[in-house]
């Protein structure tokens, strides 16, 4: 392998990674702080990408514009969700919670077949994130650099809301007891209508950067890119923001370099992902920056 | 997911058991993926089949009605799909399905039941090897492919051919084969193959690869919505080689989703097309009928095989006489120079419908039938 193509393959595999990264980091946030795998996250994700659709194509709205909007609606979205299938259950045994997230999940999926209809739709993407750079051979889309960058500075942002302002306090104070914080004065629901709005904004931000390197969406669109993003959520370890980046990075690298090392098994490649699963729970459940979780007493 | 699938299909018969009527009518069923992956293929053959049945809506003197079974483009569902259908339903016949796969998932039901089908748009070989009871309006894939072969041998001059295969789609996996069987045998080299599964968005790891060892000419058997994408990527990462695909192309859609990308891009198809030079009566015919019915949209080849579907099961029921499947399934199988919008129908021993293939290259934007192309196999 020649370094020009290592590098070509190095910028393909960041962009993924960086995608994957910021759909996990929604996964393990509502993780960490309800103990909840929030399996309808790829269909946030994917309503996320149908707005930036409709308010470009058919409100014609300017593209900075459509974006801020999609990501509005998107944590609205992901607001309601909470508040209609998670909330009432929040005493419930953590199971219940969970198959009320596959409900969910199936409902978001099949009323946007039914809204939107089965036949893919393709985006329109602003000129500039899509102009080819070239250098030495090597070429890159504006995209595959900008995906990254707005990963961390979104993760920043996130990490700042959660370790240096008041919410993200409660936010914290939440994910050890709910009972002692409410006792506290903290307004429970809010905080975590709050933590549903956030993870929300982040999936919606990972399905319009999806839509703009994938011009292409569908109503299943969340599916897979969904469960990759729970593999590199445990991967890094569940509940560990800082955790979700590694782990979305790392499973982008593994896809794209078994594929370019190894171009025979790429037809396995997703079977490598699910692999990496299986180990991880195996050899280290807490992920490879999770935190070893206390039996409480 | 599979227990979804379940939850979704007891709903589904709840909400049909309540319109099952027993009215005088003769009962034709449907089964095409209207949701999902390969929806846009399913709900573009259906269009053509309403379309027909609007023109032609009674045989035997009784009314047809058209049942139609969204098989989601899943396997499972399809099977189920055709199941009740003959259970449920108890049509007469059944047309159905866009996707190989999804055919040989359905056909395996309907071959235990006995109940004839035939499928617009699924050209593995596998759907009707063996059956008894299933039939095809369209060519095989071993026929495709070699046109695909030549094509690109004589016409585009491509030597060295990389392919891009969706491991989980029989389509993909056959055309594949034989389009690498027919290159080699002509004289070409084909790089080892590329895979991916359904449902994958990101190949770039695939493209650098095949770029890097210098294909000239990229072959890609899969449906056009991934097909697009993979189009858009190849172009980003500077590849300049001719690209094709198959049929799984002919979408009026691809050229939207892969814009630049597509220009040049040509793939093999139905012998049909709206802006085709020599039409015959009934494609003419279909044309006006679906430009006064859907005005926005230009007609493609798989609404065409749709109408001829409908139509062919139509006449069909009427050339036997009568309902019975058995006597239904032999009068598709003595079908003879039945005319239809994409051309001449003869059922062959092997229940194929032999057409010849046809070549259509996207230029400036929009779909150009390049030509007819009838290959040695």
């Amino acid at each position: 392998m020649t370094l020009t193509m290592f590098i070509q393959h190095f910028f393909n595999a960041l962009t993924l990674g960086s995608l994957y990264a910021l759909i996990a980091i929604g996964y393990t946030m509502v993780y960490g702080i309800l103990r909840l795998i929030n399996f309808a996250h790829g269909d946030v994700f994917m309503l996320g990408a149908y707005f930036i659709f409709y308010t470009g194509t058919i409100f014609h709205l300017p593209w900075i514009v459509g974006v801020i909007l999609a990501i509005i609606l998107t944590s609205f979205c992901g607001v309601i969700v909470e508040r209609a299938a998670y909330r009432p259950l929040r005493d419930a045994p953590r199971i219940s919670a969970l198959i009320s997230s596959i409900g969910v999940s199936f409902f978001i999926e099949n009323l946007a077949i039914v809204v939107f209809t089965g036949i893919p739709k393709p985006v329109v993407r602003p000129d500039w994130l899509v102009k080819i750079i070239q250098i030495r051979g090597v070429r890159i889309l504006p995209l595959a650099i900008a995906v990254p960058i707005m990963c961390f500075v979104l993760v920043a942002g996130l990490l700042f809301i959660v370790y240096k302002t008041k919410p993200g306090l409660a936010m914290r104070a939440i994910s050890k007891d709910i009972e002692t914080t409410r006792l506290m004065g903290v307004s429970v629901n809010k905080i975590i209508s709050l933590t549903f709005g956030l993870g929300s904004a982040l999936a919606a931000a990972g399905g319009i950067m999806w839509a703009l390197r994938y011009p292409q969406i569908q109503p299943l669109m969340g599916l897979i890119p969904g469960l990759k993003a729970f593999i590199a959520a445990v991967l890094g370890g569940i509940g560990s923001i800082q955790g979700a980046v590694v782990g979305g990075l790392l499973l982008g690298f593994i896809e794209i370099m078994i594929v370019a090392f190894f171009p025979g098994l790429s037809g396995y490649k997703d079977a490598f992902a699910f692999i990496l699963l299986i180990v991880i729970l195996l050899i280290k459940p807490t992920g490879l920056m999770g935190e070893k979780i206390e039996e409480k007493v | 997911m599979k227990l979804r699938n379940v939850l979704l299909a007891g709903l589904l018969v709840m909400v049909f058991a309540g319109m099952a009527m027993a009215a005088d009518v003769i009962k034709i069923g449907v089964y095409e993926p209207m949701t999902g992956q390969m929806a846009f293929g399913g709900q573009l053959t259906v269009d053509g089949m309403k379309l027909a049945q609007e023109q032609a809506p009674e045989v035997l003197g009784k009314k047809i009605e058209l049942i139609i079974v969204d098989n989601k483009s899943d396997k499972v569902e399809a099977a189920n799909a055709v199941k009740r259908l003959i259970d449920k339903e108890k049509v007469v016949a059944i047309i159905g399905s866009y996707g190989s796969s999804l055919s040989m998932a359905g056909g395996e039901v309907a071959e235990k039941a006995g109940i004839p089908v035939i499928t617009d748009s699924a050209t593995n070989p596998l759907v009707t090897q063996g059956k008894k009871y299933y039939f095809r309006m369209c060519f095989i894939d071993p026929y495709q492919g070699a046109a695909a072969a030549t094509y690109a041998y004589e016409n585009l001059e491509a030597r060295k051919a990389a392919l891009l295969v969706d491991v989980a789609q029989d389509y993909s996996v056959g055309l594949s084969k034989f389009f690498k069987d027919s290159f080699i045998k002509k004289g070409g080299e084909v790089l080892p193959l590329y895979k991916y599964q359904s449902g994958d968005q990101d190949f770039t790891a695939q493209l650098t690869d095949m770029i890097s060892k210098g294909a000239d000419f990229l072959f890609i058997p899969s449906y056009f919505a991934e097909g697009a994408i993979v189009m858009k990527q190849a172009r980003e990462l500077g590849f300049e080689g001719d690209i094709m695909g198959g049929d799984a192309m002919d979408n009026p859609d691809l050229v939207k989703i892969a814009g630049d990308s597509a220009e040049g891009f040509s793939f093999t198809t139905f012998p049909y097309a709206p802006e085709m030079p020599d039409m015959n009566p009934v494609a003419k015919k279909f044309t006006e009928l679906w430009n006064a019915k859907y005005p926005d949209q230009l007609p493609n080849a798989n609404s065409a095989l749709g109408y001829d579907c409908y139509m062919f099961v139509r006449d069909m029921i009427e050339k036997a006489g009568s309902t019975d499947p058995e006597k239904i399934t032999e009068a598709f199988a003595s079908a003879k120079d039945w005319l239809g919008a994409t051309g001449s129908t003869t059922i062959n021993e092997s229940h194929d419908a032999e057409k010849p293939v046809g070549i259509k290259t996207i230029k400036d934007g929009k779909q150009v039938y390049a030509a007819s192309i009838k290959p040695e196999l």
